[in-house]
């Protein structure tokens, strides 16, 4: 129960596709979806293989939780070694294809090898196949999802597919799934590329169940009214989106703008989520036109949006004119504040590029952001992008690299290789504000210390999903912290990368832990699953898939070097709001963390951590 | 006021409950001509395959269901009208007098002129009397031939299958179930029960039933014999009009009526299977299915009653489970001059939707292998919905049907 | 006073909370698929649409029905569909001009909405209150009554 207790086992090479049991001594110690494909995936590669090789797979993986009446149990996750960064990847998404993955019986779906000629999967309930996909190689995420529930007469089908960027190489493509739900980062869809699978396609009609339903429905409905009654994931969340966060944190001073030479963007209220409420002049509608859940989510953050009409976007293109997904405030910060442009038409449309063509917003934004900067400062010229005037602030640069980038041609392919390579390529890897080949989202390690902790340690490379301490040091969830101080900061990282490694690997949304905390989780878990699922449990759950994506990375050729942060935060001080005048103190709390990790002095976790945690 | 409703179907029985409840206090007669209870023909298969027993075609189930309405029901078989004198002569003698009559006799399967069909182990399957001989000689491994893949031939075909006969089908047309089912359809449905391992002969006659070794003998123009344990005729019906000769009542296929339900001849009424009634797609025509029958029985009793209300015509629409595969057809599901057509074909799995436009309104539609929302065709056919927009983006893609209806049905 | 299920697409956000909810109740697992009530998504216009029977007066489902087997819950309202009557022989489901009644082939029955016995499980479990069960007389279900009226033979005089 809770599980479905099967995986489906793709072999792309030979074209077969076999059911097997799942490994439930495995799922008790590692839960689902992250933690317990990041065991298989372990298990199953060499962690030194090239992610774009077809001895690499590709993982996707559901909770035990995906697809019960749980708020937010929609989850999926795709997990491989990251086309992006050489590390392990897990990219988790919503929408409504994990549920339906679940409902044809399955925790996961293992990828591997390369076929021969472009493919996808198609999964109606215990009948698995791989189709020709010849026909939707070269096209869009949107068209190809629309393609397939056309050729096979149903929408209730659910796809999860790549677009053109995915095929064509650009490191940060992602995997797209019900038009723009996005297992986003890592370059998870350039590593499906790469195997040569265009698209999943499922239609499941099996049903879940729980091992405790009386329990479970109890501890559901009692986890749904904590949420309801909660101020950010009652009334903030749904009302304003992520998006509600734009000028909170452009006042905090750590809202990283033109590739974080600046920490606060004098356009932020014109791309904030007020903005995306104000009444446009051509046709009196605001941008935004509604939120909308994902699968069995009582939050309902998600933003429906549309471009106005006689924006130069979308001016004779009927098909951005319609609505679509966006935007969040990750793809706002990096598509807006981080390349310095305020045109919040410009950005919903390059955010409806970045879903149609599968790229992951947050490393195009910041990647275009570093190319900018080159561009000021004379490294590239218009030669090397094909006459596009790359500067700070421009609109159309940004919607031009967009489609370039989504196609995988001109300057966008360069853009697709990430800032690290791009930045390396013109001799200039400082201005790369990555961490292992990832870029930063959008909160400045120097205006919430905590944040820098948490990207310079990510094990996928940096990210504010892994812990997401802006809750505490920001919002004051669960208790409120200086964001400016680095005292505290290490254990307050770990506690929060621990419990998000089990909430990620549950099958619900970390979005809940707005409200939630690991007290009201466990006993939706516990009562769902086999086994002892207490706060306990979880937590050491979580430690032990953090320190097991470490081990990888660790035998993948990353070392403690790696969990460094550029320059720029370590040695230029911010230069206006509350943190005016820091650098990220990091050097004060990677000792801290690595010690209370269990790790050397150069943070590799000791014998006694590794069998502490039974790895 | 006595009311008289001759055969005790669908029809029959939902005019006299109408009438019960729209003039309560009046004298309410249900003539049937089985031995049984009312029952439903429909149902038959369904005690083939085992899912009910006889009691479960029984129209009602509720015990002393029509003495509670005050309907008195009575065997008899119509045998003739005194339209004069107001008298319904029944068969072997008796007779019943009415103020306002109604006709719902039904009808009945059509035996072809073909040498053989007295033979014992030959049945049509329409009472539940041919079911229980049916019953007997279809067993485990019996081979049995089905002469016709029309509706009801295939509605048979389905519970014959279910009960583990080694199954040869005979229709004389080009494909199976001809007269619901367009070239595409009634060939995928041909593959499909071939793939079942049921032998189907398209553009055969049965020629004879003949008899070798003590088994039955079908003979086919093909040059092909097969033997039987059992023939089950399915070759059409037709409806029960010949008690009403010489009353001077126009009928051509069934009984002529009005939009009231109105025979020519005053103060009758005919339903069901037998009338001739306004068909929704023009013209009058004879919709021999459970959906036409019922409303004509209920809008009939509503104007024998004197509660006026016009009835705007049967829709022609069929649903059919052969052997697992679903299908659907809606009006005008042929689709020809005038008519746009929008197609989706997936041979492999078995899958169909064509959908009829005139301008923008959908006026019939043909469908296998899909079960979900299929009433919104009836829907949109039925009134005549404008889909605007819509019908551009159901040519081009015609599985978005029931998106169609919903934003309609919000708008 | 019967009680009829109000729905505003405007709240609806899409989450399924209801069909699921639906099929636990129905079904005893959470499977949307097998939901009574089923919410369509209008992507191109940021749309969310839930769909069930409105237990119309007019009943097409139960009149249709060869063997008795969809009759009237006089307490809410709701028709309903007696399993061990049901044959499958799938006439109400082409009867039914609002789609709302389908055929599960995993039983062979018919299934549609019943009400739930007069607690609908889908209200109680929508978030935002787009589906609320309420006095039918101020429902907007009017609006859709007025469509079931449309519907040729749909006659008010035929009850």
């Amino acid at each position: 129960m809770a599980w479905a207790r099967r995986i489906l086992r793709v072999n792309l090479t030979k074209g077969t596709c076999t059911h097997e049991p799942l490994n439930m001594d495995w799922a008790k110690r590692y839960l689902g979806q992250r933690g317990l494909a990041t065991k298989y995936l372990t298990e199953e590669i060499d962690p030194k293989v090239d992610p774009l090789a077809p001895e690499n797979k590709l993982i996707m993986a559901t909770g035990p939780l995906t697809g019960t009446c749980a708020s937010t149990a929609g989850r999926y996750s795709v997990i491989t070694k990251g086309a992006l960064t050489g590390a392990i990847a897990c990219s988790n998404s919503g929408g409504f294809f994990g549920n339906e993955m679940k409902n044809a019986g399955l925790d996961m779906i293992i990828f591997e090898g390369r076929a021969k000629a472009p493919v996808y999967l198609f999964i109606d309930n215990d009948d698995c196949r791989l189709l020709d996909a010849s026909g939707y190689w070269g096209t869009s995420v949107w068209d190809t999802e629309e393609g397939i529930k056309e050729a096979h007469g149903d929408a209730q089908i659910r796809v999860a597919s790549i677009g053109v960027a995915g095929e064509k190489g650009v490191k940060f493509a992602c995997v797209v799934n019900d038009m723009h739900r996005a297992a986003g980062r890592s370059g998870v869809g350039t590593v499906m590329g790469s195997k040569n699978l265009k698209a999943v396609a499922i239609r499941g009609t099996k049903g879940v169940s729980v091992d405790d339903m009386p329990t479970f429905l109890k501890a559901v409905t009692a986890g749904k009214k904590v949420l309801a009654e909660n101020a950010v994931t009652g009334q903030g969340l749904p009302a304003y989106g992520t998006q509600v966060l734009m000028n909170v944190i452009n006042e905090t001073g750590a809202l990283p703008t033109r590739n974080h030479r600046d920490i606060q963007f004098e356009g932020a209220s014109k791309i904030s989520a007020e903005a995306m409420a104000e009444p446009r002049e051509s046709d009196g509608k605001p941008n935004l036109i509604r939120n909308a859940a994902c699968f069995g989510c009582t939050i309902a953050c998600g933003r429906i949006s549309s471009v106005d009409r006689t924006h130069y976007t979308v001016v004779d293109r009927p098909q951005y004119q319609k609505a679509s997904g966006g935007l969040e405030y990750e793809a706002a910060w990096a598509l807006g504040a981080a390349t310095g442009v305020d045109d919040l038409d410009a950005l919903t449309f390059a955010n409806f590029i970045c879903n149609e063509q599968g790229i992951d917003p947050i490393s195009f934004g910041a990647t275009v952001g570093a190319a900018m900067e080159m561009f000021e400062d004379g490294i590239i010229t218009t030669k090397d992008t094909g006459g596009i005037e790359v500067k700070f602030g421009s609109a159309r640069a940004l919607t031009d690299l967009a489609e370039l980038c989504g196609r995988g041609e001109g300057f966008g392919a360069e853009i697709g290789l990430g800032s690290k390579l791009l930045c390396e390529k013109y001799g200039k890897p400082e201005l790369s504000m990555s961490v292992k080949g990832q870029e930063f989202p959008a909160y400045d390690g120097r205006g919430i210390q905590g944040m820098g902790l948490t990207y310079a340690t990510s094990n996928r490379g940096a990210c504010h999903l892994r812990s997401y301490t802006v809750a505490s040091e920001i919002l004051g969830i669960p208790e409120k912290t200086d964001p400016l101080v680095t005292d505290g900061k290490a254990g307050l990282v770990k506690a929060f990368q621990d419990a998000t490694a089990a909430v990620d690997s549950a099958g619900i949304c970390v979005f809940t832990t707005f409200a939630w905390t690991l007290e009201d989780i466990a006993p939706q878990i516990d009562a769902a699953c086999e086994g002892d699922w207490s706060v306990e449990a979880l937590l050491a759950t979580g430690e032990r898939i953090w320190n097991l994506e470490r081990q990888f990375n660790l035998a993948a050729g990353f070392t403690g070097k790696d969990d460094n942060l550029p320059p720029r935060l370590m040695k230029d001080a911010a230069k206006t709001g509350p943190a005016k005048g820091l650098t990220s103190g990091l050097d004060k709390m990677l000792p801290e963390y690595y010690q209370l990790r269990g790790w050397s002095k150069d943070g590799v976790p000791t014998n006694e951590t590794v069998s502490r945690l039974g790895l | 006021m006595t009311y008289v409703i001759i055969g005790a179907g669908p029809a029959g029985v939902v005019a006299a409950e109408t009438l019960a409840k729209t003039d309560p206090g009046s004298d309410i007669v249900l003539l049937g001509g089985e031995a049984d209870p009312p029952y439903s023909r429909m149902a038959i298969p369904y005690v083939l395959t085992g899912i009910i027993d006889h009691g479960g075609t029984h129209l009602r189930k509720t015990a002393g269901h029509y003495d509670a309405l005050g309907i008195t029901y009575r065997q008899g078989r119509a045998a003739g009208i005194d339209v004069t004198g107001r008298k319904v002569a029944l068969e072997g003698g008796g007779e019943q007098a009415y103020d306002t009559l109604l006709i719902a006799t039904g009808a009945s399967p059509i035996k072809p002129p073909v040498p053989g069909l007295d033979r014992p182990g030959v049945h049509h399957c329409w009472t539940l009397d041919d079911c229980r001989e049916i019953e007997k000689l279809a067993k485990k491994g019996s081979e049995v031939v089905l002469m016709g893949a029309g509706f009801i031939g295939c509605i048979i075909l389905e519970a014959l299958v279910e009960r583990g006969v080694k199954l040869t089908v005979v229709e004389a047309l080009d494909r199976m179930v001809p007269r619901m089912m367009n070239e595409t359809a009634g060939t995928l449905i041909k593959d499909w029960c071939q793939a079942k391992g049921i032998t189907v002969h398209t553009s055969t006659k049965v020629t004879e039933v003949g008899e070798q070794d003590g088994r039955l003998a079908v003979a086919m123009d093909n040059g092909e014999t097969a033997s039987a344990d059992l023939v089950v005729v399915a070759a059409g019906v037709k409806s029960n009009i010949g008690f009403i000769d010489g009353t001077g009542m126009k009928a051509e296929q069934g009984i002529l009526v009005d939009e009231f339900l109105r025979t020519s001849a005053d103060n009758i009424y005919a339903a069901g299977d037998c009338a001739q009634g306004p068909d929704f797609g023009g013209g009058f025509n004879v919709h021999a299915i459970q959906p036409t029958s019922t409303e004509h029985g209920r809008f009939a009793a509503l104007n024998m009653a004197g509660k006026v209300t016009p009835y705007r015509g049967s829709l022609q629409m069929n649903v059919l489970d052969t052997a697992g595969l679903i299908s659907t057809s809606f009006g005008d599901w042929e689709g020809g001059d005038g008519t746009e057509s929008a197609e989706a074909l997936d041979r492999d799995r078995f899958k169909y939707l064509r959908l009829n436009f005139k301008d923008d309104v959908l006026v019939g539609a043909l469908s296998l292998g899909r079960t979900d929302h299929m009433g919104v065709l009836r829907g949109l056919i039925q009134n005549r919905t404008p889909l605007g927009i819509w019908k551009a983006r159901l040519m081009d893609d015609p599985h978005r049907i029931m998106e169609a209806y919903v934003a309609h049905a919000y708008a | 006073m019967l009680k009829a299920l109000n729905i505003d697409p405007g709240k609806c956000t899409g989450c399924l909370q209801c069909e699921l909810a639906c099929s636990f109740e129905n079904e005893g697992v959470f499977n949307p698929s097998k939901s009574r009530i089923k919410v369509f998504n209008f992507h191109d216009q940021g749309r969310f649409v839930p769909y069930t029977c409105t237990q119309c007066d007019e009943a097409w489902c139960m009149h249709a029905c060869p063997v008795d087997a969809i009759s009237l819950n006089k307490l809410t309202g709701a028709k309903e569909v007696n399993d061990n009557l049901c044959v499958g022989c799938k006439v109400c489901t082409i009867a039914c001009p609002f789609g709302t009644v389908n055929y599960n082939s995993a039983t062979g029955k018919v299934i549609k909405c019943d009400l739930c016995g007069g607690d609908p499980e889908c209200a109680k479990a929508c978030p935002t209150d787009a589906i609320t069960y309420v006095d039918a007389d101020w429902t907007g279900l009017d609006k859709m009554r007025k469509w079931a009226a449309k519907t040729d033979a749909g006659q008010q005089a035929a009850h």
